[in-house]
């Protein structure tokens, strides 16, 4: 898979020049972005609030039972915001999104869609790469953030419902604010982007790149999504380190 | 842009040493051919001869390995050549793009490249659905259209960039007899109409010898013979005539006496 690396590095490349054009694809732009958000909202908010809901359930009765109940609210606030929801986020949409745009950009290249488009100059960044790497990069970030409020609503819920916690509501979220800054929650919005760019390009190469009939488009789609998640793990750690300097 | 069509002329193709190789295997084994401004020029050649790569050489989605494609004198690389004249290609398959409605379709060379404002871009599409006899199926998806209405509303698309230059990949392949009339009435029309020049590839004896100025027979990637569609029925080539008849002519059996060829 790394050998790929230098041409989607070139394909990434070539769609910031197109950006100028962005205006004139606004309603591919908007078709694509709201396909996201259809296909991954209700999704994104039940992950999230459970998985708040588990963070809290995990820690809260260890923290409690040490006398460091008032602590809960900053463990979860954080780790929700820092790392578990950009990432989370990124491996569902990479496997529901960028699956789908291998997929759709895959078969338009098997059946020379993408030959007739070059024919008619048309360049397939253009028509194809930009709206989607577009509203990828502007949804996931968006979904992200959306994720780190429902996953500390989670945590919340959770810490005051549950018996062994017995955190009240305000008590958590007091915590959560003087644990979490809004630099914290911008990092994880921030790599969510990286992460978007990643999906983006990594599925879209995949589409343009397929070969061999319809079997083809199913090999692209494994290799968008796992090729997708493996470099968006790299890179996470990567930006984790680079951020806290 | 349909002002202009009245002194708009087709363009000549040169073809010098083409070759093309994939995976080690030689498609292309040194083609040379002119095509003649205007004219209708058809290629004949049996399945995986290499007539769609050629095509696919003549409108730049192929590099070639070596030789070189003219059009009106400049190698088709150079970018001036894909802005100065107007080439089409009508894929074997349609090649429509499935997400778009078959007026999308039509209309995208125009719609992508803002050459309209909308209701103009409108009432072309609608001209050029008339013209390959598909009025009306503006809101129809592609999925919904047979392989002949495909291929049809495929030609309509290439038609609205008022090209000077039109490839035809197997134009009358997949459809019934009376539509493949129609397409080569309309092949020999859009000559007389825009002089366009059209590369047509077919396996299709009636239409290669009722539309043809010139006649190409290739096999293995390689030219046999060109010329009138006289000049080939008479060659003595016996490939040739081998070709022309066993690809077309079932050997009469006794039982089939009076067979129509497939
Ligand atoms: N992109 C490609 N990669 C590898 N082989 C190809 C490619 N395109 C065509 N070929 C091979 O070239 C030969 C000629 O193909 P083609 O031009 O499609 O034949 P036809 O004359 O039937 O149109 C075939 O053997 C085909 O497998
Ligand atoms: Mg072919």
């Amino acid at each position: 898979m790394f050998q790929n690396i230098g041409e989607m590095v070139l394909l990434f490349w070539r769609t910031l020049l197109a950006l100028p054009l962005t205006w004139r694809q606004r309603r591919k732009v908007l078709d694509q972005f709201f396909e996201i958000g259809n296909a991954s909202l209700l999704t994104v908010c039940i992950l999230s609030f459970f998985t708040g809901g588990v963070i809290a359930l995990q820690t809260g009765p260890l923290l409690v039972e040490r006398g460091l109940g008032s602590y809960v609210g900053g463990v979860v606030g954080y780790s929700i915001a820092k790392e578990l929801a950009p990432m989370m986020m990124a491996i569902l949409i990479a496997g529901r999104i960028g699956s789908a745009m291998a997929a759709e950009i895959g078969s338009m290249r098997i059946y020379q869609e993408i030959d007739a488009l070059r024919t008619m100059n048309i360049s397939p960044i253009h028509y194809l790469v930009l709206p989607r790497l577009v509203a990828i990069a502007l949804a996931l970030p968006l979904l992200v953030t959306i994720a780190i409020l429902g996953g500390w609503l989670g945590g919340l819920v959770v810490c005051a419902a549950n018996d062994h916690i017995a955190v009240s509501s305000a008590a958590f979220f007091s915590a959560l604010r003087s644990a979490v800054d809004v630099q914290d929650v911008a990092n994880g919005v921030f790599k969510s982007f990286m992460f978007a760019l990643i999906i983006g390009v990594v599925s879209c190469h995949q589409g343009l790149t397929t070969r061999g009939g319809p079997r083809g488009i199913g090999r692209s789609v494994t290799k968008a999504v796992v090729n997708s998640i493996i470099i968006i793990v790299i890179f996470d750690y990567l930006l984790t380190r680079i951020l806290m300097t | 842009m349909n002002g202009s069509s009245s002194h708009q002329n087709g363009v000549g193709i040169q073809v010098r040493g083409l070759r093309k190789s994939f995976d080690g295997q030689e498609v292309l084994r040194g083609l040379d051919f002119d095509v003649h401004p205007g004219e209708i020029f058809v290629i004949m050649g049996p399945s995986g001869s290499g007539k769609t790569v050629l095509l696919k050489h003549l409108i730049g989605l192929e590099d070639p390995d070596a030789g070189e494609i003219l059009i009106e004198g400049q190698p088709i690389q150079s970018p001036e050549v894909m802005s100065k004249y107007r080439m089409a290609m009508v894929f074997q398959s349609g090649a429509l793009l499935s997400s778009l409605s078959v007026g999308e379709n039509v209309g995208l060379y125009l719609d992508e490249h803002r050459l309209h404002p909308p209701a103009e871009i409108a009432r072309i599409v609608a001209e050029k659905l008339d013209v390959v006899g598909l009025k009306g199926t503006e809101d129809k998806m592609p999925s919904e259209l047979s392989g002949g209405m495909k291929k049809r509303v495929a030609i309509a698309r290439a038609l609205i960039i008022e090209p000077q230059l039109i490839l035809y990949d197997e134009p009358t392949s997949e459809l019934d007899p009376l539509s493949a009339v129609v397409i080569a009435r309309e092949i020999l029309h859009l000559k007389d109409r825009i002089h366009v020049t059209s590369l047509v590839v077919s396996h299709d004896r009636d239409l290669a010898f009722g539309v043809a100025d010139r006649i190409a027979v290739i096999n293995q990637g390689r030219i046999l013979t060109i010329g009138t569609p006289e000049e080939v029925r008479r060659h003595p080539d016996p490939l040739v005539q081998e070709f022309l008849n066993a690809d077309f002519k079932r050997p009469p059996s006794p039982l089939e006496l009076k067979s129509e060829p497939v």
